[in-house]
């Protein structure tokens, strides 16, 4: 079959864009925040990422003005040749792309309901850092009483009932991956929080030494520190927040 | 034992209504039931029906699903809303949808915000739906000129952003003035007749919230539930 000229540098530059493709980007500040969640996935699944952090708003700017924020917020991940927004969508993207989603619409169904739970669990630490010192005691209180009273003994339950390794069917899925991020940043505030919870004691070792998974626990991977003075700083600076 | 979905919600919107909506899109019938005392919640909770605690409920297809995204991707998925690959669906359907969930999301905390910030927070809803919202919707009908949101079919996504879009209309009516495109899609999908019928006097689609009905749903749940934009 003969091609045309134009026919096979449309083949070639296709080939071209979809090797280079490659690595997913991920646009965010240097911090956990939103994106925290989106490198958990991505290491869990073993697929190697670059960042580049905003720390101006000329940056924050630049991306606005080259069209590259539908909803002029970040997180923002080149992902495939496409520019993804919204935390979310980005992790459904990957999870299914990854095998991380389960096997049908019903696993799938669970999934997404045990992630909207951790993901509540898991804003009310995110944004922990932003309140004043007495609401940071109150929310600290909230965040203990979500975890010891709603969240944790559901999955504690999930994982008596299930009888397997896993959350949802019998291997790993987003769903084990968003619970781990949450047990580990709860017990960043509060250390005994798994105490009443042998199963998700368990779990935790069993997950953590999942080799994706402790690697990504190891220095030096691009896991982010708790939010400090000059995260809350720069985040400020980029949006001109006071 | 009706084959239909069961919705266990307060007798008004909240967080509910865009399940409603997509029931409705979708043409199946649904059956509802309303909480209006705190016994009932609390009987909930006792039975173990509500696996957080919370409501939005729906019992369908065996399951007792909770937390609002999960039960809309479900009956999306199950009922052809949902795009035909990985890409529709979450390059575009669940971009889009959270995109109109954050913007429905400022107006159903709304009644529930403290006093001082109600006043406050109306217009800079107005102005997001009008600066960040609308704006890229219009752009995404612009450039895809197919009459939806995604490939060439209904999608949840179409859906809920009809949803959004006659929402901040009640607040303000000149809202989509600088969108024709827009303008052309609330006419095109409200004449959908799966939607037409469920935008008729007498579907269960719900009011806007009145005092009546936070009252109802804060003595319920005795939670604090100020919220700040």
């Amino acid at each position: 079959m003969e091609f045309t000229e134009l026919e096979s540098s449309l083949r070639e530059q296709a080939i071209r864009s979809s090797l280079m493709a490659g690595k997913p980007k991920l646009y965010y500040f240097n911090g956990r925040g939103r994106m925290e969640s989106i490198r958990w996935l991505l290491a869990a699944a073993g697929i190697e990422f670059v960042e580049e952090f905003l720390e101006t708003r000329e940056q924050y700017e630049k991306l606005l003005q080259d069209g590259a924020l539908l909803f002029q917020q970040v997180p923002m991940v080149e992902i495939d040749g496409m520019k993804m927004v919204q935390t979310r969508a980005i992790l459904g993207y990957i999870a299914a792309k990854h095998n991380l989603y389960g096997k049908d619409l019903k696993e799938r169904a669970l999934i997404d309901m045990y992630v909207e739970g951790t993901r509540d669990l898991i804003d009310l630490i995110r944004v922990h850092h932003k309140f004043s010192p007495e609401e940071q005691e109150k929310n600290l209180a909230l965040i203990n009483e979500r975890a010891t009273a709603r969240y944790f003994p559901v999955y504690e339950k999930v994982l008596k009932d299930h009888g397997t390794e896993f959350l949802v069917g019998n291997q790993l899925t987003w769903a084990d991956v968003q619970l781990i991020e949450a047990i580990l940043m709860v017990e960043e505030k509060v250390s005994t929080v798994l105490s009443k919870f042998p199963l998700l004691q368990d779990f935790k070792t069993r997950i953590c030494n999942i080799p994706t998974i402790k690697k990504f626990l190891q220095p030096g991977s691009q896991r982010k520190p708790p939010p400090d003075e000059s995260y809350v700083v720069t985040a400020n600076r980029v949006f001109n927040r006071k | 034992m009706s084959g239909k979905p069961k919705l266990t919600y307060f007798n008004g919107r909240g967080r509910m209504e865009s399940v409603r909506w997509l029931l409705a899109a979708a043409g199946v019938e649904f059956e509802e039931v309303f909480l209006e005392t705190r016994e009932q919640y609390l009987k909930l909770i006792q039975d173990g029906d509500l696996l957080f605690d919370q409501v939005p409920l729906v019992d369908i297809d065996g399951m007792k699903m909770v937390q609002t995204r999960a039960i809309l991707s479900y009956i999306a998925g199950k009922h052809n809303l949902y795009g035909k690959d990985l890409k529709e669906r979450a390059l575009y359907i669940d971009t889009y949808v959270e995109g109109t969930m954050d913007l429905m999301q400022m107006i159903l905390t709304l009644p529930f915000s403290l006093p001082e910030a109600k006043e406050k927070n109306l217009p800079l809803i107005i102005e997001k739906a009008k600066n960040r919202y609308f704006p890229a919707y219009e752009k995404v009908l612009k450039q895809h000129c197919q009459g939806f949101l995604v490939g060439n079919q209904l999608s949840w996504a179409d859906v809920h952003l009809l949803e959004a879009i006659l929402m901040v209309e009640e607040k303000d009516p000149t809202v989509l003035s600088e969108f024709p495109l827009l303008q052309g899609f609330k006419t095109r999908i409200s004449n959908m007749p799966t939607i037409k019928k469920f935008l008729q006097p007498g579907s269960q689609r719900k009011p806007q919230p009145d005092d009546k009905y936070v009252a109802t749903v804060m003595k319920i749940l005795k939670e604090a539930m100020y919220y700040s934009i």
